[in-house]
């Protein structure tokens, strides 16, 4: 089907029946405030330029689009690898990251809170954050806090305050009700920089726009590579803006098939993965109607999955769109299957990817083993994180002391 | 519910409204709680439906919710609690929880429930009058209606489109959170509380309006009663349950609750 991809969100940040403003009344005055200020903010030039030379001379931006040819050899197919593990600070949220920080500025407000799963978000805010001169506080799990160490402790180095959240299952989703309460309290002197693209209006479409850069990017390097569109883009989702922001530029093409791959955890039994479009049903969590990981009362469970950065049982209200109006399709893969893809792109190509972004090139082999790739088809994969800081996690699934 | 606060006008006082969280400390509790509130004094009784994610309640509140949780309480379970409340207190309820339980249930099935059990009012803390048309729609034809928040954040034209909502919605009461935060017993007001209820009061009209978030003693309910219709009362009633002895938790309760409601006089004329 064909989609007007710049008329969603429309006037009330609806994306077809999902997304909406489900939040403490305290917010909802910043919630106006930030829409305006971010549209205003895209319409003037000299916020523009300076985004852009940040992205370029901070960030490293434009990321390469790498052609990955033993990779391509494997699979039976043209893969291109997006690089946005090479983007500073190793992952693509510094994308949304900075954009959000000159937002942040530009409203007058001087003190920043976000919140992290795996502490990729965390360390981008914190870095962006040190860059303009913003305090800054990340609200982390302590369960996360302990998968992810290396991260908490970089946070710390870019002089950020670390705060763990002990409630709840310890991740992703308590340390958004944590930040959320932070923010309910502070919210006349705070921006709360939301790292994927949930929440309520307007930051799932601010996380998109400033996420866009890798399909624009991406789009025009694959045109000047292969004179020709891809078949296929393929992404992780877990909040989903990396996939968003892959997205967004192709789903004007309908020749180019959106696929998104959650993460299937441990299975399908709930709490046993944290994929939303796979096993959920609509719900309102974290400020928007989307996809959610429920029981049969309407609360929400906990979730399961090797990485932290895709262990949340929502999803951006614009994937829930996508998946409804069957522009994109989502599928997942499991944890054994991500950790293989994870060897696989380390061995193949050199390239140690995210756990997270595993779960994309894991996606690849399972197409091929299940013969639907087609010989000669391009398929660009956005790699959306560097693997260092799993290395501790992939090294006690695997058995290793190191 | 609104006779319920035209009552207390007529005794001089402040309507008193305190808060229980369905299933804390266990099903039977809550039920003997609230009786305990309705000797007390109790005006209104707020009957908190437990959720995974209170993202407006503070540690109270918060701990409460799991509690409950863990217990096994369910959206069903607390219908079934206000239903016993009603039959024994005959006091107006008021069901307050977060919006996807209420979702997951259907909004039809969750106001006719409701509706039957006593309740009169829906409080959604995470569901601002933009998008209460479905509740409005579903909670009409059973006799029920929203209750809508204000905060000293609301900027005047958010006040008067929030109190135009609960005007249409014919709602029991505005619900003016006396502070810039999550729930949770505070130990002094808010400062700017009175010029805050002044703009309120501009847009209000008929509609009464009471005051909670934050509201943990006698002293505060009386400088409430000074300013609006009525009080609420939550985590300071949770806090003084569980600080108590044994066996002594709804007495400790019971002796708060009545010095709140004997505070919350209104100024005489």
């Amino acid at each position: 089907m064909t989609i007007n991809a710049d008329a969603q969100p429309d006037v009330r940040g609806r994306f077809g029946d999902f997304g909406g403003r489900y939040v403490p009344e305290s917010i909802m005055a910043s919630l106006d405030q930030l829409e305006q200020a971010y549209a205003e903010a895209m319409h003037d030039p000299a916020f523009l330029d300076e985004l852009s030379l940040l992205q370029r001379t901070y960030v490293g931006r434009p990321t390469p689009l790498y052609h990955a040819r033993n990779l391509s050899a494997h699979i039976g197919a043209q893969v291109y690898l997006k690089r946005e593990d090479l983007a500073h600070t190793g992952a693509h949220k510094i994308n949304n990251a900075l954009g959000q920080a000159l937002l942040t500025r530009r409203m007058g407000k001087k003190r920043v809170i976000a919140e992290t799963g795996a502490g990729q978000h965390g360390v981008a805010t914190a870095t962006a954050c040190a860059l303009l001169g913003l305090e800054c506080v990340v609200y982390m799990g302590s369960e996360d806090i302990r998968r992810q160490a290396l991260n908490a402790f970089r946070m710390k180095l870019l002089g950020a305050e670390v705060r763990p959240v002990d409630s709840g299952s310890r991740t992703l989703k308590d340390a958004i009700n944590e930040a959320m309460r932070d923010w309910v309290t502070h919210v006349t002197t705070t921006h709360y920089i939301i790292g994927s693209a949930v929440g309520p209006h307007p930051f799932p479409q601010i996380v998109r726009d400033f996420q866009s850069v890798i399909g624009r990017e991406a789009r025009q390097q694959i045109l000047a590579v292969a004179a020709r569109l891809p078949d296929r883009v393929v992404a992780c989702v877990g909040g989903g803006s990396n996939a968003i922001g892959i997205f967004h530029p192709f789903v004007e093409d309908s020749g180019v098939q959106l696929l998104g791959v959650e993460a299937g955890g441990r299975g399908s039994g709930l709490g046993e993965n944290a994929a939303p479009l796979s096993f959920g049903q609509p719900g309102v969590l974290h400020g928007a109607y989307s996809y959610l990981l429920q029981d049969a009362d309407g609360q929400v469970v906990e979730t399961a999955s090797v990485s932290a950065g895709l262990d949340y049982p929502g999803v951006g209200p614009e994937h829930s769109f996508l998946k409804d109006s069957g522009r994109a399709t989502y599928t997942y893969v499991d944890d054994a299957s991500a950790l293989r893809g994870f060897q696989l792109l380390s061995k193949l190509e050199g390239i140690i990817p995210a756990l997270e972004s595993a779960h994309a090139v894991a996606k690849l082999v399972e197409l091929r083993d299940a013969g639907e790739i087609r010989e000669g088809e391009i398929i660009i994969v956005n790699l959306s994180g560097r693997g260092d800081k799993d290395i501790n996690t992939v090294a006690s699934l695997l058995g290793v002391e190191i | 519910m609104r006779a319920a606060f035209a009552r207390a006008k007529e005794q001089g006082r402040a309507a008193f409204i305190p808060y229980i969280m369905a299933g804390y400390p266990d099903a039977a509790t809550s039920v003997e709680m609230a009786r305990a509130l309705a000797e007390a004094g109790a005006d209104i009784i707020e009957l908190g439906v437990p959720f995974s994610d209170p993202l407006a309640d503070g540690a109270t509140i918060q701990h409460a919710s799991q509690r409950a949780l863990d217990n096994g309480m369910t959206l069903a379970g607390c219908l079934d609690i206000a239903h016993a409340i009603s039959e024994t207190t005959h006091l107006p309820l008021a069901l307050m929880g977060y919006y996807n339980p209420f979702l997951r249930m259907g909004l039809d099935k969750v106001c006719m429930a409701a509706s039957e059990a006593g309740v009169r009012g829906l409080i959604i803390p995470d569901l601002p009058a933009e998008e209460a048309q479905p509740v409005i729609a579903a909670a009409r034809s059973f006799g029920v209606a929203p209750i809508f928040l204000v905060t000293p954040t609301s900027p005047a034209a958010r006040i008067a489109q929030v109190c135009h909502a609960a005007h249409d919605a014919e709602s029991g009461f505005i619900y003016a959170v006396s502070l810039t935060g999550v729930t949770g017993a505070r130990a002094a007001l808010a400062q700017d509380l009175p010029a805050f209820l002044q703009r309120v009061r501009a847009h209000s009209g008929e509609i009464p309006i009471a005051v909670g978030f934050g509201i943990a003693t006698p002293e505060h309910a009386a400088q409430i009663a000074q300013l609006a219709d009525g009080v609420v009362v939550a985590s300071a009633l949770i806090n003084a349950y569980d600080a108590a002895p044994a066996g002594e938790g709804v007495t400790a309760v019971s002796v708060l609750a009545r010095s709140l409601r004997d505070a919350a006089r209104k100024p005489s004329r």
